[in-house]
């Protein structure tokens, strides 16, 4: 927006030139004020400069007609002008944003003081012991002791197998602390102590302080000597006879001792992606080559439940600069999410009551912002549904309902296929005045597979 | 039946509160006269809740799924695990404490301030023990930053995975945090014991049964590094360290020890647990990247996305999302429609902080065609941030941590929002 293109014709280029230095002088101005305001002068400045450019090579580009010349040199005049009036402006900015930042000057970092303050007491040295524990590669920090696999296997045996399972396999979905050597390669690498860890002493360190799991700092140093020489056992790294101990600590080389390297994204990565990226046809063509695996549903009740996505990538439009190739047949897509529901449910489709109570469950997603149902349903915004169905109306303990449902109660009205229904079809006219801001459910089909689905909470 | 496919309550209402007008059928005509404003509503009409009745107020219920959750598979246990921070339903860039995701490696404690003591010891001209109250009398600062677990969108390394941006970039959260300056209680206990501080190190642990013990170098701890007691004005939450934590701007969430008791000054990195059996990234070849802290340039888009379908039909739509960098601001954010075919730069909604969130929105017409939805953040070292393609090509697909690839919506003619992947 800056450039001063010579192919323009004179009238053209001068105008909107002013135009924009307009917006920039304007736009210098309000980001001055707040805070941008140096490199935005900064900018407003290589902004004169380019007008002086300009006016520059007006001169040069017009010796060629010797016509023009004179509005020429006007031209270049005007711009010269200009350009001081700019600068006038620049210094006036300057100045603002000089008591702007003069202003912000109160905001400030706390102080480093400069002395001590003398805050808080000196630590004891049993105090000190008592929490600084961590061993470093090597094992500085180790306290006296040892331990060997077989006693190792027992205490292993009694507090840790549980979760960890006999051999350090790790049990269910707790974690594996032995094998996987070689994996690490692998699409799905076991990372454990023995295939993946690079020093003994974070072995030590991590079990003494944090294991086991719900009773940590209750191991023995002799205890912790012995499990993680069990450890080593249990990943064939010492035979069976083994004792680990203060001494002979230092000596042990784990496995993957060699398998780091450190931090080195500036050097591979920030350098090439520290660059202006593209904005248009950036690609010919896009596809999708996957969808999600799981649809992650999220029950009224709090957590997730995680079904798996039949959906495919088939069907699915490609993408150009021109937008999608088609726009996909909506109900196909829709059959595809509404598929998603859940292998059970597909089974049920085949008997038509279960799959009218399907259909229900899947239109009470309707009404579950508002209503719970099932085992231990409480009262949301709208009253809990289990029961619904012979249950008088507006008669749920601890509820508030609107006048309109207490008055219902009064009359003991009842809750049955036909009421339910009328209420549904248009909440706010068969009880006018309720606070179910609803709109109702149009389709009978709908209003049936809800009864259905209701009724399977009594 | 369209209501059976848009899963989020929001836009079951949306759609439930204009059909009833006529507007849903495209009309802008009301067919009807709306009863909500010709009829006497009872909140026009009753009083409300009174002030006495809400010491502390929590959302109103019809927020009530506006919360953090849990994918109980992901872990053997919800003591040691992680769960999500409902970015799809919130706008602006800073996270309320009771949604804001915890991670915690031992269950999250109660620990008065009374019982809280922190140490600093080491490499220190005088090894000093805190009290709470001393912690609040010296100079403190406030300071807003985004703390993202180093394993966020961690699942979504080998392909799309979970549904939902809350599940695919959750775990992150946004927060003012008052706190003393590191540095000034390091200078309290004196750090002429250390000598040349170059090569040194603060080892830092947790009060908690994990500890989670992580060593920071000097220089960071010297930089920015906060220990705070407050959060968005409030002391911190239990799950977030009450009553203090680290907080350690722009370096993955595992460093920000919660309940933070004890400061080493060492001269060797401890290699603790969780600095080398995890938040180590182990690429293709088995070889594996440590002290892999900084979190690079990031975004996202929040909504539409899986759980935020768009509910109104075509016209009008706005793109909104978030967009951080732990190297310091987001200069710009672009954003595609056509999965990184052509991109428009986005409105940044004001200019974050630096190492904090910043909102973005794209304000825009929707024809009702499909769209693969992408967003893309600049900072202002200049760094894009890379497809997930390109973060593949340079470490594979074991990595777990620190996966700060460009997503991709895949936006169906209905409006509703897939996790995908694209060529
Ligand atoms: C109640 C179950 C339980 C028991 C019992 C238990 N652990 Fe653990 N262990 C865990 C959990 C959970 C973790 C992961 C903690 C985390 O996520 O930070 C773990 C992690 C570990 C790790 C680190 C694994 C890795 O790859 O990073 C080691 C080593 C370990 N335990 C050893 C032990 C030892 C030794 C014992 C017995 C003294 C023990 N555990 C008892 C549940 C248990
Ligand atoms: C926006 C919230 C909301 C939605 C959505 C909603 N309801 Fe309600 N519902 C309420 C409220 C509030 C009441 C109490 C009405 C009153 O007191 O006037 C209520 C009352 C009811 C009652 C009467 C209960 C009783 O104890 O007498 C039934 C039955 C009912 N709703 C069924 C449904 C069904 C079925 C759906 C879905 C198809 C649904 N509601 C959707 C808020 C809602």
């Amino acid at each position: 927006m800056s450039k001063f293109p010579n192919s323009r014709p004179m009238k053209t280029f001068i105008l909107p030139t002013f135009g924009v230095l307009g917006f920039v002088i304007g736009s210098g101005y309000a980001l001055a004020k707040t805070n941008y305001g140096d490199r935005k002068i900064g900018f407003l400045e290589e902004q004169i400069a380019k007008v002086g450019t300009g006016v520059q090579q007006a001169k040069l580009l017009l010796p060629a007609e010797a016509e023009k010349r004179a509005t020429a040199a006007k031209v270049a005049e005007a711009e010269s002008a200009r350009a001081a009036e700019l600068e006038t402006q620049v210094a006036q900015i300057q100045e603002r944003a000089r008591a702007v930042t003069g202003r912000q000057k109160k905001v400030a970092s706390a102080p480093t003081p400069g002395k001590k303050l003398g805050l808080g007491r000196t630590a004891l040295t049993e105090e000190i012991a008592a929490w600084d524990v961590d061993v470093v590669p090597g094992g500085r920090g180790l306290p006296d002791g040892s331990g060997d696999v077989a006693t190792g296997e027992e205490v292993f045996a009694d507090k840790c197998a549980s979760c960890h399972g006999d051999f350090a396999e790790g049990a269910d979905n707790w974690p594996v602390l032995a094998g996987g050597f070689d994996t690490l390669g692998d699409a799905d690498p076991v990372k454990t102590v023995g295939s993946y860890w690079p020093h003994l002493s974070t072995a030590w360190d991590y079990i003494n302080r944090s294991m086991p799991f719900g009773e940590a700092g209750t191991l023995t140093a002799n205890e912790t000597y012995s499990i993680v020489a069990y450890i080593l056992y249990s990943n064939d790294l010492v035979e069976d006879d083994f004792e680990l101990n203060r001494d002979n600590f230092a000596d042990f080389e784990m496995h993957n001792k060699d398998g780091f390297i450190f931090d080195d994204r500036p050097a591979i990565e920030y350098t090439r992606w520290r660059t202006e990226p593209c904005m248009k046809n950036c690609k010919a063509e896009v596809k999708v080559t996957m969808r999600s695996v799981f649809l992650v549903e999220t029950p009224a009740d709090g957590g997730t439940e995680s079904v798996m996505n039949p959906a495919s990538i088939d069907d699915l439009p490609t993408f150009s600069a021109d937008g999608p190739s088609f726009v996909p047949v909506s109900a196909q897509d829709m059959d595809r999410q509404n598929n998603a529901v859940g292998a059970a449910q597909v089974i049920e489709e085949t008997d038509p009551d279960a799959q009218l109570i399907a259909t229900g469950k899947k239109i009470f997603r309707k009404c579950k912002s508002c209503h719970a149902v099932g085992e231990g349903a409480k009262n949301k915004a709208g009253p809990h549904l289990n029961n619904l169905i012979g249950r008088r109306m507006g008669s749920i303990e601890g509820f508030k309902y609107s006048s309109a449902f207490k008055l219902a109660s009064k009359e003991e009205r009842i809750w049955s296929e036909a009421t339910l229904d009328k209420f549904l079809t248009e909440p706010k006219v068969y009880a006018k005045g309720t606070k179910m801001s609803f709109r109702g459910l149009k389709k009978e089909k709908d209003r049936i597979a809800i009864y259905e689905y209701l009724r399977q909470f009594e | 039946m369209d209501y059976l496919f848009k899963p989020s309550r929001r836009a079951l209402l949306g759609s439930g509160a204009f059909a009833a007008l006529g507007i849903a059928t495209g009309g802008a005509l009301a067919r009807d006269p709306d009863p909500l404003i010709t009829e006497l509503q009872d909140w026009a009409s009753i009083t409300g809740a009174g002030v006495d009745e809400t010491p502390y107020g929590l959302p109103i219920s019809f927020e009530s799924d506006v919360v953090r959750r849990n994918v109980e598979w992901l872990t053997a246990s919800p003591i040691s695990s992680i769960n999500f921070t409902p970015i799809h339903a919130l706008d602006g860039t800073i996270t309320p404490q009771g949604c804001a995701f915890e991670r915690h490696h031992s269950g999250a404690i109660e620990l008065r301030k009374e019982d809280y003591r922190l140490m600093i010891n080491g490499l220190v001209d005088k090894p000093l023990v805190f009290s709470y109250e001393d912690i609040e009398r010296f100079p403190r600062e406030n300071h807003v930053y985004f703390c993202e677990c180093a394993a966020n969108t961690g699942m979504e390394w080998a392909g799309a995975q979970l549904n939902g941006v809350q599940f695919t970039h959750g775990m992150i959260h946004n927060m003012e945090y008052t706190g003393v300056p590191l540095r000034t209680l390091l200078n309290e206990a004196g750090l002429g014991a250390a000598g040349d501080l170059k090569d040194k190190w603060v080892y830092v642990e947790g009060a908690d049964a994990s500890s989670n013990g992580r060593s920071i170098p000097m220089e960071k701890a010297l930089d920015d590094v906060l220990v705070a007691f407050k959060a968005n004005g409030e002391a911190l939450r239990m799950e977030h360290g009450y009553p203090v934590r680290l907080v350690v701007p722009g370096w993955e969430g595992n460093m920000w020890v919660k309940w933070i008791r004890r400061i080493e000054v060492i001269d060797v990195a401890v290699e603790s647990r969780e600095e080398t059996s995890k938040y180590t990234d182990v690429y293709e070849d088995g070889t594996a990247r440590k002290w892999t802290w900084v979190m690079d340039a990031k975004s996202v888009i929040t909504s539409p996305s899986p759980q935020m379908p768009i509910s109104h039909g075509n016209g009008p739509l706005v793109i909104s999302g978030l967009a951080w960098s732990g190297h310091g601001q987001i200069r710009r954010v672009d954003v595609s429609k056509d999965g990184g075919i052509t991109w428009e730069t986005a409105r940044l909604g004001k200019q974050g902080d630096t190492k904090a969130l910043t909102r973005f929105y794209l304000d825009t017409e929707w024809d009702g065609s499909p769209m693969l939805l992408q967003s893309r953040a600049m900072d202002d070292t200049g760094y894009v941030q890379p497809t997930k393609d390109q973060l593949r090509e340079m470490r594979g697909e074991n990595a777990v941590y620190h996966n700060n690839c460009i997503q991709t919506w895949y936006v169906n003619a209905e409006g509703v929002a897939e996790n995908v992947e694209v060529s």
